[in-house]
Order: C-alpha cells, then sequence, then structure tokens
C-alpha cells in the first residue's frame, strides 16, 4: 500500500509534462481530456487510500533521519481531499472555460504543476523537501495568475511574484536556522530534538519568520497586499484553485503543521495566530463591503474567511481546531463554487460589475440558484455548511473564556452576510439591466461542477456530524498529539 | 559571527533594492541579490575554517574526519536553491519584458492600473 | 559561408567560438558522465553544454544555431529529459517499492559504473537542464525583439 503514495505527486508531473510534449501534435482536444482523466485518477487513488491510518513511503529506501519521507495521516488526508477534490471539478470547467483562450497547453500544463506542488506539500515529512515542493506550486500559480498576459493580469502577477518570492526566501532563511540548531531536517527528527532542547533563540527567530513567510502566502491581514489583485486576474479556474486550495496548502496547512508538528506551539504563537486572525477577519469584512468588482468582494471574503480559520487555530483548544479545519473544508466548497460561478457570469455578460449586473435568476437559473447557495454557506445561514463550521468557532471562542473574540466573530458573521446579501441583491435579483439580456446558461461541463459544489455544500451542511466525527475529528487528534506524530516516524524503527 | 553578520547586511541591501527602488529590473536584481545572501547563509552553517571535503578516505580516522570535515547537506539545499532561484528569474525577467510590452515603461510607479 | 559574415559578430569571437566550442562541450560531457564520483553532476555539466549553445548563438547569431537545433527540438528534448528521470523513479518504485530506489547494481567505488541509477539520472538531467535554459535563452530572445520591434514602430509613427 505505502507503494503507491508517490504518486499522488508522480501522476501530475508525468502529466504536465506528457502534455507539453503531446501538445506539439494536438493542442486542443489531448490536454483537456488528459488533465481530466489525471484528476479523475488521483480521486480514485484518494479513495485506495481512505481511513488506512497512517501510511510512511521511504523515498529511494534511506530510512527517516536520513532520507526524505512522505507521510499520509488524517490531516494530510483531510487536505488530499480538499486538494483533489476541488482540483478535479475545476479541471471540468476548464474544459469549455478554457475556449476563451488561445493557448490550452500551458495553462494545463502548469495547472498540473501546481496540483503536484501541493500534494507534495501535504504528504512530505521533510523541512527542506516542503520549501521545494511550496515553491512548485507557487511559481506554477505565478505563472497561472498573469495567463492573460494583459496588462493588468502582469502588473498583479508581478506583484505577486515579488511578494511570493519574498516569503520563500523567508521561509528559506527560518529552514536554514532550524538546521543550524537541530542538524536535521526530518519534521520528527527536529521535533524530537526540540522536545529535549526547549528555549532556543534562533528556533524563536525561525518561528518568525516562519509566521511572515506563510502567512505572506495565506495571505493574511498584515501581508495581504497581493491577494485583492491576483484573485480578480487570474482566469476563474485559477481564482478558485487559489482561493480554495493553494492560500490554505500553501499558507495554513504548512503553518500548522509546522507549528504544531514540528516547533512545538507556545502561548506566545498561540496568540499570535489569534491577533492575527482577527485582524484578518475584520479587516476583509469591512474591506469586501466597498468592492464593486465580483471577483474582488470574493477575493477580501476569503481574506475574512481565512481570519476564521486562523482564530480557530490560535484558540488552541480542541473544539476550535475542528471548527478550523472543518471550516477550511467548508470554505474550499463554498468559495470555488463563487468563484467559478463569477467566471460563468462574467463569460456570458462580459462584465463582473455588481452596478451593471441584475437579474441573472431569469436568464443563469442553475448559475444563480448554486451561487445563491454558495453565498448563504459563506454567510453562515443554516442548514448549510457554513453555519456549523462558525458556529463551532464562536463557541469555541466561548468556552476558552475569549469573550471579546467570539463577539468579533459574531460582528464579523453579521458583516459576511451583509456584503453576501448585496452580491445576491445586485446580481442575481431585481430586473434585468441591458448586458444581461443576451445571456444564456451557461455551456454544460461549467454548470455541472457549479452543481456538484452547491450540492456539497448542502451534504456537508446537513450530514455534519457524520463529516465531523469521521473527517476532521482523526485530523484534529493528529494534529494535536506531537509525540504520536513522532512516534509515528520513528516508533517502528 | 562577522560572516553573519555582513551576510545579513546582503540581505537588506537586497531588501532595499526590492523595496525602494522604482525600476523594475532593479527590483529583481534586488531579489536576486537577497537569494544569495540566503545561500551564502545556508553555506555558512555547513562551513568549518580549513574544513576538507566531506569524502572519508581510507587513510582516515574517524574522529578526526567529523572534526575537519565540512558539513555536505547545506552544499545540496544550495544547489536545490539555486535552481529554483534560476526557474523564478527566467520568470521575472519574461514578466518584465511582458510589462514593458504592455505600459512602455519600467517604472513600478506608472504601472497602477490595479488598487492593491 | 558569405552570409555567415554579415550576421553576427566579428570574426576573432567566431574564431575563438569554433575553437572553444568542442572542448566546452566535452568538459560538460565529462562533468556529468563522472559527476558521481568527482564534484559535478547533471546540472553543472547541462548549463555547462547550454552555455556552448548560447556561446553559438552569440557568435553566429540566432539563425545559424536554430537551423541545428530549433527551439521546437530543444523543448522536445527537454520534456524527454523529464520523463526519463521520472521513468527511473517508477522503474524504481516497480521493482524495489521505493520511488527512485537504485536498481542497478552498486558497481565497484571509484569505476563509471558504480553507483547504480545515479549516472542515469545525471544524464536525464543534462538534457533536461541544458535544453531548458537553452529554450529560456531562445524564448527570451525572441521576446525582447518581438518587444523592441514593437516599440520602434511606435516611435516611427
Amino acid at each position: 500500500m505505502e507503494t503507491l503514495l508517490p504518486l499522488f505527486v508522480a501522476i501530475p508531473i508525468f502529466s504536465a509534462i506528457l502534455i507539453l510534449l503531446v501538445g506539439k501534435w494536438d493542442k486542443k482536444i489531448f490536454p483537456r481530456i488528459w488533465s481530466i482523466l489525471t484528476t479523475l485518477s488521483l480521486l480514485v487513488l484518494l479513495v485506495l487510500f481512505w481511513d488506512k491510518g497512517t501510511i510512511i513511503h521511504e523515498m529511494s529506501g534511506w530510512k527517516p533521519p536520513y532520507g526524505i519521507v512522505l507521510i499520509k495521516d488524517s490531516l494530510s488526508q483531510l487536505m488530499l481531499l480538499i486538494v483533489n477534490g476541488v482540483a478535479f471539478l475545476t479541471i471540468v470547467y476548464s474544459y469549455s472555460y478554457i475556449l476563451r483562450y488561445e493557448d490550452y497547453l500551458r495553462f494545463f500544463s502548469l495547472f498540473m504543476l501546481m496540483l503536484a506542488g501541493m500534494n507534495g506539500v501535504v504528504l512530505t515529512g521533510d523541512l527542506f523537501n516542503l520549501y521545494v515542493f511550496l515553491e512548485i506550486a507557487s511559481l506554477a500559480s505565478y505563472a497561472l495568475v498573469g495567463y492573460g498576459v494583459g496588462g493588468e493580469e502582469l502588473e498583479a502577477s508581478f506583484k505577486y511574484l515579488i511578494l511570493g518570492v519574498f516569503a520563500s526566501m523567508l521561509i528559506l532563511f527560518g529552514v536554514g536556522m532550524v538546521y543550524s540548531v537541530t542538524g536535521s531536517l526530518n519534521m520528527a527528527d527536529i521535533a524530537r530534538f526540540l522536545i529535549s532542547h526547549p528555549g532556543n533563540k534562533a528556533v524563536l527567530m525561525a518561528s518568525g519568520l516562519f509566521i511572515v513567510g506563510f502567512g505572506l502566502k495565506a495571505g493574511l491581514v498584515p501581508f495581504h497586499a497581493w491577494l485583492p489583485d491576483a484573485h480578480p486576474s487570474a482566469p476563474a479556474p485559477i481564482s478558485a484553485m487559489l482561493s480554495g486550495v493553494l492560500i490554505k496548502v500553501l499558507g495554513i496547512y504548512s503553518m500548522i503543521r509546522v507549528f504544531y508538528h514540528v516547533i512545538g506551539i507556545t502561548p506566545i504563537i498561540s496568540n499570535t495566530f489569534l491577533a492575527i486572525g482577527c485582524l484578518s477577519m475584520i479587516v476583509g469584512a469591512l474591506m469586501g463591503f466597498g468592492q464593486d468588482d465580483m471577483k474582488r468582494l470574493f477575493a477580501f471574503s476569503s481574506i475574512s474567511q481565512m481570519g476564521f480559520v486562523m482564530v480557530g487555530i490560535g484558540l488552541g483548544t480542541p473544539l476550535g481546531i475542528i471548527g478550523a479545519l472543518f471550516h477550511l473544508l467548508n470554505h474550499a466548497g463554498f468559495k470555488s463554487l463563487l468563484f467559478l460561478s463569477s467566471g460563468a457570469i462574467e463569460g456570458e455578460t462580459g462584465t463582473r460589475n455588481l452596478s451593471e449586473l441584475g437579474g441573472l435568476r431569469e436568464k443563469m437559473p442553475v448559475t444563480s440558484a448554486s451561487s445563491v447557495v454558495g453565498s448563504l454557506s459563506i454567510s453562515g445561514v443554516p442548514p448549510f455548511n457554513g453555519f456549523w463550521s462558525k458556529l463551532i468557532i464562536i463557541l469555541a471562542a466561548f468556552q476558552a473564556g475569549k469573550i471579546w473574540v467570539a463577539s468579533l466573530l459574531v460582528l464579523t458573521a453579521f458583516l459576511t452576510l451583509s456584503y453576501y446579501l448585496k452580491f445576491q441583491k445586485n446580481a442575481i435579483f431585481g430586473n434585468i439591466v441591458e448586458k444581461v439580456k443576451g445571456a444564456r446558461e451557461a455551456p454544460m461541463p461549467m454548470v455541472v461542477p457549479l452543481v456538484l459544489f452547491a450540492v456539497i455544500c448542502l451534504f456537508v451542511g446537513v450530514f455534519n456530524y457524520t463529516i465531523i466525527s469521521n473527517i476532521i475529528i482523526p485530523a484534529q487528534q493528529i494534529l494535536m498529539d506531537r509525540g504520536g506524530y513522532i512516534l509515528s516516524i520513528f516508533g517502528n524503527i | 559571527m562577522t560572516l553573519y553578520f555582513l551576510n545579513f547586511v546582503l540581505f537588506i541591501i537586497g531588501l532595499y533594492a526590492l523595496v525602494a527602488k522604482r525600476h523594475i529590473v532593479k527590483k529583481i536584481l534586488g531579489v536576486s541579490i537577497m537569494e544569495y545572501s540566503v545561500n551564502l547563509f545556508l553555506i555558512l552553517i555547513g562551513f568549518k575554517k580549513s574544513g576538507v571535503a566531506p569524502i572519508l578516505m581510507k587513510d582516515m580516522d574517524l574522529s578526526t574526519f567529523i572534526k575537519t570535515a565540512v558539513d555536505p547537506l547545506p552544499q545540496a539545499l544550495v544547489l536545490t536553491s539555486i535552481v529554483i532561484g534560476l526557474g523564478t528569474l527566467a520568470l521575472m525577467v519574461a514578466m518584465a519584458i511582458r510589462i514593458y510590452e504592455r505600459y512602455g515603461t519600467f517604472d513600478m510607479h506608472e504601472i497602477n492600473r490595479l488598487r492593491g | 559561408m558569405k552570409e555567415n559574415r554579415k550576421s553576427g559578430m566579428t570574426f576573432i569571437v567566431k574564431m575563438i567560438t569554433n575553437i572553444m566550442i568542442g572542448f566546452m562541450i566535452v568538459f560538460g560531457g565529462y562533468i556529468v558522465l563522472f559527476g558521481h564520483i568527482t564534484p559535478g553532476g547533471g546540472f553543472p555539466g547541462g548549463v555547462m553544454i547550454a552555455l556552448a549553445y548560447i556561446l553559438v548563438t552569440l557568435a553566429y547569431g540566432r539563425n545559424i544555431v536554430e537551423r541545428k537545433v530549433s527551439g521546437i527540438t530543444a523543448s522536445v528534448v527537454d520534456d524527454l529529459g523529464a520523463l526519463t528521470f521520472w521513468f527511473i523513479g517508477i522503474i524504481g518504485l516497480c521493482v524495489g517499492g521505493e520511488f527512485l530506489y537504485n536498481f542497478l547494481g552498486k558497481g565497484k567505488p571509484f569505476h563509471i559504473f558504480s553507483a547504480g541509477t545515479i549516472i542515469l539520472n545525471n544524464i536525464a538531467i543534462t538534457l533536461k537542464v541544458g535544453m531548458s535554459l537553452y529554450a529560456i535563452f531562445l524564448a527570451l530572445a525572441i521576446l525582447g525583439r518581438v518587444v523592441t520591434d514593437k516599440n520602434e514602430r511606435k516611435d516611427e509613427q
């Protein structure tokens, strides 16, 4: 079983190369079909690995402290579900979305490279390898953000590129610093060393570097300058991937893996998470209000929702982490849905500005219905999934005795509801305006993923208890059990 | 310690170029300088004064080998990070040329259609 | 050969390039093939081979080199190099159960056929790095040319 684990990274890399190679002869059909098959095979692979416990693969046969290991535990399993699920639906959507660009090859090739990088980040058990996969995913995403090669796309992409490279350098600096203290790059080995030698100053500095570096990748508030530009400029499937997956895997997941398992969580770091989370939540929600561009509104709301997740993680209680991980899963669903539907709307009407839209409900019934489901979920209306995760985070804040955090959470939830009501009122409902008159329903491959995402949102909301107890709680237990993580790698030697 | 300090100064120089300069190519140079300083830092971790190459020959004693040999792992890391830096640099330069094509200027202050 | 004189750099540069080019490629090949027993390997060797191509491009102009190795050929070879590396890894996975497992024998130390698959990996990396560097150079040169031409035309108008 553990033999197959590297395929999560190897299959998308193979597709990325093969699409470029075969694409010299078949530019249009092959890339689209092959990338759908690739993501489908990744999902099949995930089903094979589902609930098999912790699986370790030693690359090239070297034992853990010396070689690179890949680890699949319940936390990685949750993230793999998010990454590969969103990637599959997004690729199906891209099947007809890509028609508006001339070059198909590089889009799908870079997409596969990004997918490989993210799967690698999720699976790796080696700190430097984490950096390498992070760079693979980021490099592909810089190029994809500027895929339209218009002036604004390039500007956004360059801004993202500069900040992203800076973040990567800080992370590499931190990795070097941790290596200079511990003399090892294996995450479990570092953790074992740091447990027996606590209170090192260099590790404290490395934690600061990691917070800034991963915070930049996640677009949390003091470091969010690239995000509201990059998301609207990217093609819609890429916005969905960036917001639904990339900022979670590269930012949040790497951060919690490094801090909970490798460096060890301390009250200072928890409080920093809490402060960053509250700031992102409020600033993102307030900035979201004034936006006329649909995708900018969604981008700011992403910042705000990532703030929710960071608050849940910063609380540090089991309930808070359950809420945070559940919100991570839910946000991947509804934010991808919203970005994809914005792409469908833009394709039919030619505009993304809320002031120029109206009455889409009659012209594009399925797209409108699913985006209404998405916005109800994100604003936390029962029985959709967003309600339950937000409720759990708010309850966790009360339980931890942090009343002011809980009140901020409630306030932000109301703000979210209000600006998504604005989106619905201006775009979906209301009278039909000039630009919407010629609109028709989007093509089939674009509508099906939207409907599936909407069904997932409703399904997760209704069967929330099953999802939490089967997927989220094992991940939370793995995350909070640092000793168990070390034992799972070194226990059998 | 002086070496580490100088290395940090190099990082700050790169950061200065990245933040304060308006020309895109100068910004790219700043990023490159920062990259080199990080690579230098990694090399410095494994560095030993008058160290030898980390190859264990037959006539060597193991304890003196451990004392004198430099750490080979950071060198491997630096090789990887140089390759990544090369890819990033190529992407940045290509993007700079494209931006020049669209805007007709390399000045970052005139490239401001987006609000941030 | 008359047309060649006009394009590219001066006669001295071309002459030196003619002499140097063979040495550069041979030295690059040496670095690759002995990468597992002496300092070196696929990346440095690949860069040397790419630099040889780039030197010829600079000395003789782009058209002469592109007749031998065009951008498309370069990128096909580049992809093939990456695929070779991937297949070496997957063969290891099939044979030994671990990705990049050393499925060849270890051989005698300090001989050219030692260290198993490393030499194959080095050759794959050489193809990948050498050709992709050359392709990046060509792409940037073409991109730069297109942009300058456009702007010159704008200025003339």
